[in-house]
């Protein structure tokens, strides 16, 4: 049997150690893209600010870890597969055949059609490439410009800001992590930054970058031009698909899977940012490019591939995110369900906000600003959707209870 | 023999001094705040109920780790390597009970590691509502029948 992983981020990394651990005797090939050991893209903004090594993002720190477990590692770019032939096909024209193929080639930065995007000092922050960039040009003093302040780009800010640089975060959405948060924590976390010296502008686009003097001249939708040293682009991300075309296997948002994380074609699965799986709180298929998401899907297709019919019940869309100390969260249906009830603790001093959404009377989405204590639990009411009962009321007055209202319904202690 | 904290809420009065016991031990202050045990409050039902990490046998916080900095001890505790974590917190909002914690004054996480065998909370306790216990003998099915439920997938078996 042989298994060969596209991809190796969390979901190929973790889906390869599952493979090895289900067969000893499989054959496993893992491929990635880029020429470096398998590496954590979340681990990038600690590397930048110092906190880590390049070493230090590596998905396992055990020394020897792909060779112990016998899985081959190896870096080509793959050019299509032909699934008639289970064949895969790289770029450098070689062809491996595959018995049980794995797409986990996630996802890569969007470059927006704005002119000046290709000069020397824009970069996206995406690879180990792109970091060893930013730590040459992102000095002390120096200006920078920060394209995009959804959840990535305001991980980046915060590395950013450890490097002292003087930063503008430009975002034309009408908050920060708009795609994250509701308006009241969006503009918490933007009050935030800008006491602690970071200058945003919200519903602002770059018109185009123009090459100034020693310096990159950022101009903005508001008239204004700004001076950079280097321009950081962070405007979403999208699944990487593009080898797939004329492959058969269909794709939509990006690589179409049934329930058991299978493509449309057989013997090949997919997983993690480039797959789109099941979403928990829609029913529906998409794209959720979020790190547990990836090691889930990692895991189930694994076990599909070894052999063990294994569903994918569904995923949990979820962030956690840190802006220069200040720590927010979000799980699920944190905008709502038709028809649900919703509370709010708003406490705009301290920087504290909780939002929790119902379903009648189950947990359905939650937003934090400012509290982290056993904030998992959002997660776990969610997703079991344990029934809250009367602690459902003792929520909608006091929704910081929410660890208590776990523990008092998992216990069934009533609270009269 | 695995042996594992076993909690009987019942016999719980609500003192907290495995909290500090647990703050002490693992921050060198009594701070219940940083303790990786916490005691819940339930004055209305006069119930007490202490609560801390399970060990799930495939732990959400140790694979939802993006730098390998959660790993298992030869016990199947579920130990951070601080020397490893960077602080990222996905763990945090991974385990679906909520018993991984920030600790913003070294910006790393925290959980129970069982204190490597000789757990400071169960020797605290004083009328054994926390006991450190042979697993077999442990009222742990409960606990992980709704870890079960928790899952994306179908975790037991495999």
């Amino acid at each position: 049997m042989h298994h060969v992983i596209l991809g190796t981020g969390p979901a190929g990394v973790i889906a390869a150690d599952t493979l090895r651990k289900q067969d000893a005797n499989a054959k496993i090939t893992l491929i990635g893209g880029e020429e470096e050991p398998p590496y954590s893209r979340m681990a990038i903004p600690y590397l930048l600010s110092g906190q880590i090594d390049e070493e230090g993002t590596y998905l396992r720190q055990d020394k020897g870890h792909y060779e112990t477990h016998d899985i081959d590692v190896m870096h080509a770019r793959a050019d299509g597969v032909d699934s008639k032939n289970k064949t895969l096909v790289l770029e450098d024209g070689k062809e491996i055949s595959y018995d049980r193929l794995l797409i986990a080639t996630g996802a890569s930065p969007i470059r927006p059609p704005v002119e000046g995007l290709d000069l020397p000092g824009v970069h996206t922050c995406w690879t180990l490439a792109d970091a060893r960039e930013i730590l040459d040009r992102a000095l002390k003093g120096d200006d920078v410009v920060l394209m995009g302040a959804g959840f990535i780009g305001s991980i980046i800010l915060e590395a950013l800001v450890s490097r002292g640089v003087k930063l503008t975060v430009v975002e034309m959405g009408d908050r920060m992590v708009p795609r994250m948060m509701d308006e009241t924590a969006g503009a918490m976390l933007q009050r935030w930054c800008e006491h602690k010296g970071v200058n945003v502008l919200t519903g602002t686009q770059i018109r185009e970058i123009n090459r100034g003097k020693n310096r990159l001249d950022v101009e903005l939708s508001t008239g204004k031009s700004i001076p950079a040293k280097l321009v950081v682009v962070a405007a979403g991300v999208a699944p990487n698909i593009g080898f797939l075309e004329g492959s058969g296997i269909k794709t939509g948002q990006g690589v179409t899977v049934n329930g058991f994380l299978s493509t449309s074609a057989t013997d090949v699965y997919a997983a993690g940012d480039v797959a789109q799986g099941k979403d928990i709180s829609t029913g529906e298929f998409s794209v959720l490019a979020i790190q547990p998401v990836a090691a889930d899907h990692g895991r189930i297709a694994a076990l599909n591939m070894a052999g063990h019919e294994t569903p994918h019940e569904g995923s949990l869309n979820m962030n956690v995110l840190d802006t220069i100390g200040l720590v927010s969260s979000s799980f699920g249906a944190w905008e709502g369900v038709k028809g649900g009830d919703n509370t709010r603790m708003c406490d705009e001093d301290g920087y504290r906000y909780l939002r929790l959404e119902f379903d009648g009377d189950r947990l359905a989405g939650a937003q934090a600003v400012g509290l982290t204590d056993h904030i998992g639990i959002a997660r776990g009411l969610i997703q079991t959707g344990l029934k809250l009962g009367r602690w459902k009321d003792i929520l909608m007055k006091s929704p910081e209870r929410l660890a208590e209202a776990y523990v008092a319904t998992a216990q069934g202690i009533s609270t009269v | 023999m695995l042996k594992a904290l076993v909690i009987d809420p019942g016999k719980c009065t609500g003192c907290k001094q495995c909290e500090l016991a647990c703050s002490y031990v693992k921050e060198g202050e009594f701070n219940p705040a940083k303790s990786r045990i916490r005691v819940f409050d339930f004055h209305q039902d006069a119930r007490f109920v202490p609560y801390t990490c399970t060990q799930c046998a495939e732990a959400w916080c140790q694979q939802a780790c993006p730098v390998n900095a959660i790993t298992t001890n030869e016990w199947g505790v579920k130990e951070v390597h601080d020397s490893l974590c960077v602080g990222c917190k996905v763990c945090t909002i991974a385990c679906p009970f909520g018993t991984v914690n920030y600790n913003a004054s070294t910006g790393k996480v925290i959980k129970c590691d069982e204190c490597g065998g000789d757990p400071a909370c169960a020797k605290a306790c004083p009328t054994d509502a926390i006991t450190y216990t042979d697993i077999e003998q442990a009222g742990f099915d409960k606990m992980r029948h709704w870890a079960a439920q928790t899952d994306a997938g179908s975790r037991a078996g495999h």
